[in-house]
């Protein structure tokens, strides 16, 4: 699948769609300009909640041995054990990261319900996909893009599902090689998250507050002339360097 | 000596405690810029990150302090919270302990506290070693799980013991019914901590100073006999100082502080192995310049008890 050529570069795209949006609110009813600034503050205030107590249960630990904190634009693959993933990386973010990136989700789960739809689009700002029923209009893959374009950062991750089976890590899905070649300008980020799966396992709802450790990897980019399946076999290797080498993660 | 109040003395040993600090905060301050220009050391950066975090420890306690009885039974209820974590993070638990492990974090450990604050000896001496002991594996078995069950359920019962039962020993000592010495047991809380500590401390300084024989080089590649003996010896000659804050005699106060040194470092020793087995330097990352919790607190754990013995069986109503 080829996406479109990007025409602008990344930040003039994302203050256009700053400005965009300051003009959409101008047309706004004062009333419905009030429910909006309401629910942005709830989504603000749980946003800080959400941080402090992932930080609190996991007494975090980040670790950035491949790149830095910097809040450029990127795409964050990581390792899929627990429904906490996205929240865990997210709270391992700088401040000015997080405001600019945005968990990708699937729509089938977090579009259901009011209060999953307020959480998943007004707290998390995330992008809804379509897992299941996927036609040429709800297409993953431009919803994506069309968010890159906008200028944020993403977190996907690329095994598709949680990771169940006592291996480190599942093969990956083709999506992220599609980003990466629909616009090869933003950098891949690997990111290993250890021990959330002990945390919060799959299926449970009380967290047992065990330590976690994020650890950011060196950036990559799609080669070129790079095959699909070197670059997803490349993008693998990279994020389970990051894995800690234990006799149970052997690969 | 004996009548003076055990608020003026807590003052006094906070005030020797800060001075302390402070003396070591120049100290560090000082060989940081006779460095500066100099090739990057870690050890003077370390220093310095280690001082700071004893100054938000000591705050930390003095906070505590500041609630009595109450107040130092919460710390060390959090304390063992935070040790516990660590150690079952670096603990080969699986899924099916995930109901076992929030009975031991969210149950039994703030029972334990709840047990010892409330002063019932009989129960919370039994807790851990017989109830918990019996009814975690109850727990994790119900799950139908046996791939290594007996490590597993080894490893949770040690992590309690030594994080919670241990543990819970510090604020037990404020409970003991000592003739003539009411209303001021805190006191021998800070003196089986600044006797623990200090011992740690002096390990450190006297094998940096003279260390030269390694005493454990399997174990604790960094322990020498010289800091052994030294560290033992000072912290032994600084427990018989601080006789005025106990109910001991001078000469007893010196055993006793021996009896705490002796077990810190064999503590310590015990703690490096599942370290070193686990291929981790530190517990975790709670202290900065420290380490975690554990990596402060192993030689407290193994000391407290026994000096908690110690004192219930000839001093103690």
């Amino acid at each position: 699948m080829n996406g479109p050529e990007p025409t602008v570069p990344p930040d003039a795209a994302l203050s256009r769609a700053r400005k965009g949006r300051i003009r959409n609110g101008i047309s706004d009813s004062a009333a419905a300009r009030r429910g909006s600034l309401i629910a942005a503050a709830l989504a603000a205030l749980l946003r800080h909640a959400i941080v402090l107590f992932s930080r609190l249960v996991t007494g975090v630990q980040v670790r950035w041995s491949g790149c830095g904190p910097e809040p450029v634009q990127r795409i964050y693959y990581a390792n899929h054990t627990s429904n906490g993933d996205s929240i865990l990386l997210w709270t391992a973010l700088a401040p000015a990261q997080r405001r600019r990136t945005r968990p990708v989700a699937a729509a089938d789960y977090w579009a259901k319900g009011s209060i999953r739809r307020f959480v998943a689009k007004a707290v998390f700002r995330s992008v809804l996909i379509e897992r299941k029923e996927v036609t040429r209009g709800n297409n993953p893959l431009s919803a994506l893009i069309g968010s890159l374009d906008t200028g944020a950062s993403l977190i996907v991750f690329p095994e598709g599902t949680r990771n169940t089976s006592g291996r480190t890590a599942l093969p990956f899905k083709s999506g992220i090689y599609h980003l990466a070649r629909a616009r090869p300008y933003v950098e891949l980020v690997p990111v290993w998250i250890a021990n959330l799966n002990r945390v919060l396992p799959k299926g449970e709802i009380l967290p047992i507050p065990l330590l976690c450790t994020v650890t950011f990897g060196k950036p990559l980019r799609l080669n070129d002339g790079e095959s699909k399946a070197s670059f997803l076999y490349r993008a693998r290797d990279a994020l389970l360097d990051l894995a800690p080498q234990t006799e149970e993660n052997a690969r | 000596m004996s009548i003076m109040a055990a608020e003026v003395q807590m003052f006094l040993l906070f005030g020797g405690v800060l001075g302390l600090l402070t003396f070591a905060t120049v100290v560090g301050q000082v060989l940081e810029s006779r460095s500066a220009g100099a090739p990057a050391d870690g050890g003077i950066a370390n220093l310095n990150a280690r001082i700071n975090g004893w100054w938000a420890m000591v705050a930390c306690a003095g906070l505590a302090l500041l609630f009595g009885t109450t107040g130092v039974t919460v710390l060390f209820a959090v304390l063992s919270l935070a040790a516990l974590r660590e150690f079952i993070t670096l603990s080969h638990t699986r899924r099916s302990d995930h109901w076992a492990l929030l009975a031991g974090f969210f149950f039994v450990l703030p029972v334990q506290y709840a047990l010892v604050w409330s002063e019932r000896y009989g129960i919370y001496s039994v807790l851990i070693p017989v109830y918990a002991f019996l009814i975690m594996p109850i727990i994790s078995v119900l799950h139908g799980d046996v791939r290594r069950f007996l490590g597993r359920v080894a490893e949770v019962q040690w992590g309690l013991m030594i994080c919670v039962f241990c543990l819970s020993h510090v604020p037990a000592l404020l409970m003991l019914d000592i003739p003539g010495y009411e209303g001021r047991n805190i006191l021998l809380v800070a003196f089986l901590f600044i006797v623990a500590q200090s011992s740690d401390v002096l390990q450190y300084v006297w094998g940096k100073l003279a260390g030269r024989r390694r005493i454990a080089p399997k174990v604790s590649p960094a322990k020498t006999v010289e800091g052994f003996l030294g560290g033992v010896l000072s912290a032994t000659v600084i427990g018989a100082g601080l006789w005025w804050i106990t109910p001991f005699a001078p000469w007893q106060a010196a055993s006793l502080a021996m009896a705490i040194a002796l077990m810190g470092f064999l503590g310590g020793l015990v703690m490096s192995a599942i370290k070193r087995d686990r291929g981790v330097k530190d517990w975790g990352w709670m202290i900065e310049g420290h380490g975690g919790s554990l990596d402060r607190l192993d030689s407290v754990v193994f000391a407290a008890p026994v000096f908690f013995h110690l004192v219930r069986f000839w001093w103690a109503s």
